[in-house]
């Protein structure tokens, strides 16, 4: 059953949940749409994407669980269903659930989807237990570092599950606007994938983040490249060549 | 004084960093993807009761690998 | 050039994890824990002394706690199940209902759902709650973690060993579940054997079985071991298989292996328990509503329409008796797993409706009056049973979850042999076994 043609979903705000695995994903999903997806405490319990509704201020939400994922550009198949979801379609917003006893790993894959799309609620989860751990996190720093909407919870008991709707509200229906982080590569990859974006045909900029689509070219995703052949445009980014003043100044990028 | 190891070497409680990823392929990707980049800490936490594979804790969570990714890694450890 | 060998991409990564870094050290603030609970515990539940005995104190654990407190709900179920099956058959009879439509539904329909219910529903009730805690814990990721050697040494991936727990709810959970495993060699092997631990449908025969041949009424130690020897067996098949898999169809060597260890995290004790009751509850009533009432007519059916001298059972039963005989077993015990496909639960329930078919024994509505039924009526012995119970362990896997390794794998081929292998294992084995006590002369 795919989201955009159920006509029970139309008109309905479409919200992704990502996140590293073990986050508890699955755990605000069920708390936001009042389901039972399984749930444990190990990494890989959700491997099939799941789907529920809720309704908030008279809104409709389609919530859909994803299988956890320390990356977005990785090679396996499951990992490339987050992946998919992410870029391939239309989101209303995207919230990335991650751990707060370990937030360094989860930022990693927050930075990444920030590059998706600027459409991301950061939900640091588990809160009760960094509180065990005596770890303290400063939430509007947080905020304030990655420019998009912060929100502590702990799943499992509820707390914090209130604004995290309401930010998904507000996310939603475009009532605030994000300012997420930029990376800044190496010189050379940033010039690379300037020159990338601006020769990117309208039809890619339509479906794809421009920035975040040059990047997977520079790096030399050949699933993109399929993608591109599907959008019925070749690559115009054979010409060009990338010159390293770096240890790996042999390396262009590919296709050519 | 710094010398350089492979990750598998690495002793039980001792903490190393990163220098390079010898593994190509998938192998690589997934150890880059886990965090494992150049100058990252690690330290070597236990192994497992039948000896391999062995527990690390890098970037904030314990991670297992076997030998034969442990073997990929390089790291350095500061000699006391 | 390839992607995954990109130093662009490797700058790339560094990029990121070393901004998260940088965030990270200006937003979080730790204070030096005062007892790391998370340390403490790994140095028992991994450690090289306490690690694999704990493992199997705790395997033990559940098994005893599942038989001792199974046993008197599953009777007191038993016993009102049963007196609902007189009341229906006074209502049928109320009515003036024949005969046939009687026993079809009362002794066809009812009664193998009243068995499936009352055998299955009270040790899962109980097994699946203390499993869910242990899950909800963090002790699954520290299991793959102390057996990976083993799945290494033969070819297979660690993670493996989760998909295996959970197999122990649902083959075809565990079969979906091997979608952890980024290596399609490695996969395919978890997947073909996920088979070898007994799922839902199969725990409580094993139990049933292990309870009345193995423990008598009063040792459930001996039992308890019995199960837990059972699963261990089950565990060993699997690793060996797996073995003779990569050396032989599936070539290769293992591939990587990375696994985080999720922190410890105190379970929602009450909680966990209570839904996980719930589901299984549910799982149990709506498969045997769905399952078992069908197969319970159709079985009553095949036992009750003679096209010539005998039922059609009988003659099914009659044909399948050499080979029944050779692995241990008897053809009705081989034609009730045939006639099982559908799901396992009802194997037992089959079982026994073409026993009592072909014997004029009375009904059993508790274990004495079944350990009667089998031992008396029918001639079997602690071999019989056990032979049955390893055939259980290793047969095939049920309907559902060939569906799902063909929907995982897509290809005829490893769904057919995801059927052969598991027979021919089972086979080969309760072969052996039989051949062997029955040779040296024990029974
Ligand atoms: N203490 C505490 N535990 C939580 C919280 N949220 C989730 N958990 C527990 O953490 C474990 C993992 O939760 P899941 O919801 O299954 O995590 P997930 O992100 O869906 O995991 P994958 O599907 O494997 O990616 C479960 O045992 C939950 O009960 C929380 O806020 N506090
Ligand atoms: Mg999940």
């Amino acid at each position: 059953m795919c989201y955009s043609e159920d006509p029970e979903y139309t008109g309905a705000a479409v919200i992704a949940l990502v996140g590293n695995p073990n986050t508890g994903k699955s755990t605000i999903f069920n708390a936001l749409t009042g389901l039972s997806q399984h749930t444990g405490n190990w990494p890989g319990k959700t491997v099939l994407k799941a789907q529920g509704t809720y309704v908030f201020h008279g809104k409709k939400y389609v919530v859909v669980d994803l299988p956890g994922t320390y990356s977005l550009q990785s090679g396996s198949a499951e990992e490339q269903v987050a992946q998919d979801f992410l870029c391939g379609k239309r989101l209303q917003a995207t919230v990335v659930v991650t751990d707060a006893t370990c937030l360094e790993r989860n930022l990693n894959l927050v930075l990444q989807v920030m590059e998706v799309t600027s459409r991301v609620i950061v939900c640091v989860n588990l809160i009760d237990e960094a509180q065990r751990k005596k770890i303290f996190i400063d939430l509007d720093c947080l905020s304030a570092e990655l420019g998009v909407p912060v929100v502590a919870t702990a799943a499992r008991s509820g707390t914090g599950l209130e604004e995290l709707k309401v930010k998904i509200e507000e996310i939603s229906f475009k009532r605030i606007i994000t300012n997420p982080r930029r990376l800044v590569y190496d010189p050379d990859i940033e010039e690379a994938v300037a020159l990338i974006e601006q020769n990117l045909p309208g039809s890619v900029k339509e479906h794809f983040n421009p920035r975040w689509f040059a990047l997977r070219l520079v790096e030399g995703n050949q699933s993109l490249l399929k993608e591109i052949e599907k959008l019925k445009w070749s690559a115009p980014c054979e010409p060009y060549r990338i010159s390293y003043s770096g240890p790996d100044s042999k390396n262009h990028i590919p296709g050519s | 004084m710094v010398k350089k190891i492979l990750l598998s070497e690495l002793p039980v409680g001792r903490c190393g960093r990163v220098v390079s990823l010898r593994a190509k392929g998938m192998s690589r990707r997934r150890l880059l993807e886990l965090g494992l980049v150049p100058e990252t800490e690690i330290k070597t936490i236990r192994h497992s009761p039948l000896g391999d594979p062995t527990l690390f804790k890098f970037r904030g969570s314990l991670i297992a690998l076997r030998r034969e990714e442990a073997r990929q890694v390089l790291v350095s450890l500061e000699l006391l | 050039m390839n992607l995954t060998e990109s130093p662009i991409r490797d700058r790339i990564v560094k990029t990121i994890y070393q901004e998260a870094e940088s965030i990270t050290s200006r937003v979080v603030r730790r204070k030096k824990s005062v007892f790391d609970w998370d340390t403490k515990l790994d140095d028992i539940l991994t450690s090289w002394w306490f690690g694999l005995p704990i493992m199997f104190l705790l395997l033990g654990l559940v098994f005893w706690l599942t038989i001792i407190g199974a046993n008197y709900p599953s009777q007191l179920l038993a016993k009102i199940l049963f007196w609902g099956q007189d009341q229906l058959s006074v209502i049928f009879q109320w009515f003036g209902a024949p005969q046939w439509l009687h026993d079809f539904f009362v002794l066809g329909v009812y009664r193998t759902v009243a068995w499936v219910v009352s055998v299955m529903l009270p040790p899962m009730a109980i097994f699946f709650p203390l499993f869910a805690l242990l899950e909800d814990l963090g002790y699954l990721p520290r299991l793959a973690f102390n057996l990976d050697r083993l799945f290494k040494l033969a070819g297979a991936h660690g993670k493996q060993a989760l998909t295996m727990c959970m197999g122990f709810g649902c083959n075809a959970a565990g079969v979906t579940a091997c979608r952890i495993i980024e290596s399609p060699r490695e996969r395919l092997i978890a997947v073909l054997t996920n088979n070898f631990v007994p799922c839902n449908g199969r725990f409580p025969t094993l139990i049933t079985l292990a309870f009345i041949f193995m423990g008598g009424l009063a040792g459930v130690g001996a039992a308890s071991l019995t199960v837990a020897g059972i699963v261990m067996t089950g565990v060993a098949v699997t690793l060996l298989t797996a073995w003779f898999l990569s050396k032989t169809l599936l070539k290769g060597v293992p591939s990587t292996f990375a696994l985080e260890l999720s922190p410890y995290r105190l379970p929602q004790i009450g909680r966990t328990i209570i839904r996980s009751l719930l589901d299984r509850t549910v799982i149990i009533l709506t498969r045997a509503v769905l399952v078992a009432a069908p197969a319970g007519g159709l079985v009553w059916v095949l036992a009750n329409v003679r096209p010539g001298e005998h039922s059609i059972l009988v003659q099914g039963a009659g044909l399948l008796q050499p080979l029944g005989k050779a692995l241990g077993l008897d053809g009705f015990i081989l034609l009730s797993f045939i006639l099982g496909l559908p799901a396992n639960e009802i194997v037992l329930p089959i079982l026994l409706m073409s026993y009592l078919s072909v014997s004029s024994m009375v009904e059993p509505d508790n274990l004495l009056a079944l350990k009667m039924l089998l031992v008396n009526g029918q001639g079997w012995t602690w071999l019989t049973a056990l032979c049955t119970m390893l055939f259980s362990l290793l047969h095939f896997p049920c309907g559902t979850t060939l569906f799902t390794i063909w929907r995982e794998t897509k290809s005829a081929k490893w769904t057919g042999l995801a059927i052969i292998i598991p027979f021919m294992v089972a086979s080969m084995v309760c072969f052996a076994i039989n051949w062997t006590i029955r040779t040296l002369g024990l029974i």
